[in-house]
């Protein structure tokens, strides 16, 4: 169980980490830096098994994936969101952020306890006792989740490549 | 049924006929990193090929360095370091510091060409899409697995289209249509979705004004833009040393009977002179309707509009005027070619004259994290193509979004400045 920190649609990836920090490639020192211009006391307060709960387009602009490396070494249990930008979406899968895709986020507020039953594709609200479904991955992108992300998917089709 | 550009690009890349909405493993022909994005993506593809893996294909992979030079920080002189080592180990072509922006080099030096598929470990690849390529941005990790695999999973995209028809009315320019085109569909009004765009207005323009257009195509969540490609296309890979010939692209263009995911039609006459306010693009409004914001800086650059062409338009504005007092311009040629092309027709010392500062071939202030930075309650007027928080600088700065003649006109006045006025 954790804690929803809740923001708003098109969080952009200057928001989630700016430019100024792209020289680090340090995931635990990114983290300190994450949302720090819109909401300095989240790097501050996060904890593990937290969740980042937010509208729709997240993770819009750049293609650094600083920004969903920052966000996982914050310990952050998943990103629930109604809509992603597609290049964001893409690296959270690659290593190993889970980028929830559910409808219903208008529903849950700042500090909701959630927890996700990934048997039943279901979000759990233990402070409004309610439920929301999300939308499972594709096929093809649970093989790339299963083997443990593009760096072990890639790893085995190099050793066919000869 | 018929087939997009899109969907036959893929047809070709994939091996087999398919359509959107399908899962394919597409081989890439091109891919660029530079000393930002680079430096994770090498680490990607070692930690997939170990320390004494081989790249793919040598030939096929460009670094270049634009986002942090010269150095800038310690840092940055450490990842420059290593991507060095990295290009010289793999026999990696390497524009180094001197040369620009990455995504101009990429269509200056004739690396893409219509019909490739090219990625780029940076969002605004989508640019390259003007030549009739599918380009698209990915992360460092999918930049790894490239460079082990030379192939990379894709979902083949629907298309959404703009017909765009009409010519643009004097003072208007491909980058105020772009922001009308995102003010009207939003951030994320073509998620997920490759962006077309064709009609009278677009193949009536050069390269250079194409380029600015599909590379804000990523503004409106676009995963590419492309153009069919046409004379001008062949004009311009003639002009960058590529025997390109028309009659090899008759395929390169969607079906009568393609199936669209939206089509809009849009009358070019209509569109004036456009700005995006701060934070985010898709906040369009024309100039007219909020002239008069003070303007602390304005720069002049970027891979949206840091070309020859775009230089000429704001210097033609600035010959013989000063830059207002209070407000600070700063000028940024997207490549050292575009740079000498300007020079040798005395658009610098237009822009010197004017009190400009001229600056070395990099992105500038648009990464936010080198120099050009603006301080808290300081506006930009700027010609790059994002206005997030934090983006030139302080976070409680405001980036204002215009073209190369709105804000060579702004920095005459020192506020936000309708170039009609002037013309």
């Amino acid at each position: 169980m954790g804690r929803a920190w809740k923001f708003g649609d098109d969080i952009d990836t200057d928001v989630i980490i700016q430019g100024k920090y792209l020289v680090i490639n340090d995931p635990e020192e990114l983290a300190r830096h994450v949302f720090e211009n819109i909401r300095p006391e989240f790097p501050k307060n996060v904890k593990k098994g937290d969740f980042v709960v937010a509208g729709e387009n997240f993770g819009c602009g750049s293609s650094r994936e600083h920004a969903p490396i920052a966000l996982k070494a914050t310990g952050i249990e998943a990103v629930i969101a109604k809509s992603y930008a597609r290049i964001f979406f893409r690296n959270a899968v690659n290593i190993g952020l889970k980028a929830i895709e559910c409808r219903e986020t208008d529903r849950i507020d700042d500090g909701d306890e959630l927890e996700i039953d990934y048997s039943r594709n279901r979000i759990l609200n233990r402070t409004k006792n309610e439920e929301y479904s999300f939308t499972p991955l594709p096929d093809f992108l649970k093989r790339i989740l299963e083997s443990g992300g593009l760096v072990n998917f890639a790893r085995s089709m190099y050793g066919e490549r000869g | 049924m018929g087939k997009t550009l899109t969907e036959k690009i893929f047809s070709r890349a994939s091996g087999k006929e398919v359509k959107a909405g399908e899962y394919v493993f597409a081989k890439i022909d091109r891919a660029m990193i530079h000393d930002i994005t680079g430096p994770l993506a090498i680490k990607a593809f070692k930690e997939i090929a170990g320390n004494d893996g081989k790249v793919w294909d040598n030939k096929k992979i460009i670094i270049a360095f634009d986002h942090q030079v010269p150095a800038d920080s310690i840092n940055a002189a450490e990842n420059h370091k290593m991507l060095r080592k990295f290009a010289e180990e793999q026999k990696i072509l390497n524009y180094d510091v001197y040369e620009g922006i990455a995504h101009q080099i990429m269509v200056e030096k004739g690396h893409v060409l219509p019909g490739m598929v090219v990625v780029g470990a940076d969002s605004h690849t989508c640019m390259y899409g003007a030549l009739g390529a599918f380009a698209t941005g990915i992360g460092s990790t999918d930049m790894g697995a490239v460079f082990a695999l030379g192939k990379l999973w894709f979902r083949v995209p629907e298309t959404i289209r703009f017909d765009i028809e009409g010519k643009l009315q004097k003072g208007v320019y491909s980058k105020d249509l772009i922001l009308y085109l995102i003010g009207m569909v939003g951030a994320d009004g073509a998620n997920y979705k490759a962006v077309e765009f064709s009609g009278s207005t677009i193949r009536g323009m050069d390269m250079s004004q194409r380029f600015t257009i599909t590379n804000m195509a990523i503004e409106m969540g676009g995963k590419s833009g492309i153009i069919e490609p046409d004379r001008e296309t062949e004009r311009y890979l003639k002009d960058a040393g590529i025997d390109a010939n028309i009659e090899d692209w008759d395929w390169l263009k969607s079906d009568e009977d393609a199936e669209f995911f939206m089509r809009y039609e849009v009358n070019a006459d209509e569109i004036e002179p456009m700005v995006a306010l701060p934070h985010s693009v898709d906040n369009v409004k024309p100039v007219r309707e909020v002239e008069g914001i003070k303007a602390d800086q304005v720069f002049i650059g970027s891979c949206t509009n840091g070309r020859y062409e775009d230089l000429k338009i704001a210097a033609g504005i600035l010959k013989g005027e000063k830059v207002a007092k209070g407000t600070r311009l700063i000028v940024i040629p997207a490549s050292r070619s575009e740079y000498v092309k300007a020079l040798k027709d005395g658009l610098i010392d237009a822009f010197i004259e004017a009190g400009a500062i001229v600056e070395f071939p990099s992105c500038g202030p648009c990464m936010g994290g080198s120099f050009g930075l603006i301080a808290s309650n300081e506006t930009s007027i700027s010609t790059s193509n994002r206005n997030f928080i934090g983006r030139q600088g302080s976070p409680e700065g405001k980036v204002y979004l215009v073209s190369p003649a709105t804000a060579a006109a702004t920095a005459i006045y020192g506020e936000l400045t309708d170039p009609r006025e002037i013309l």
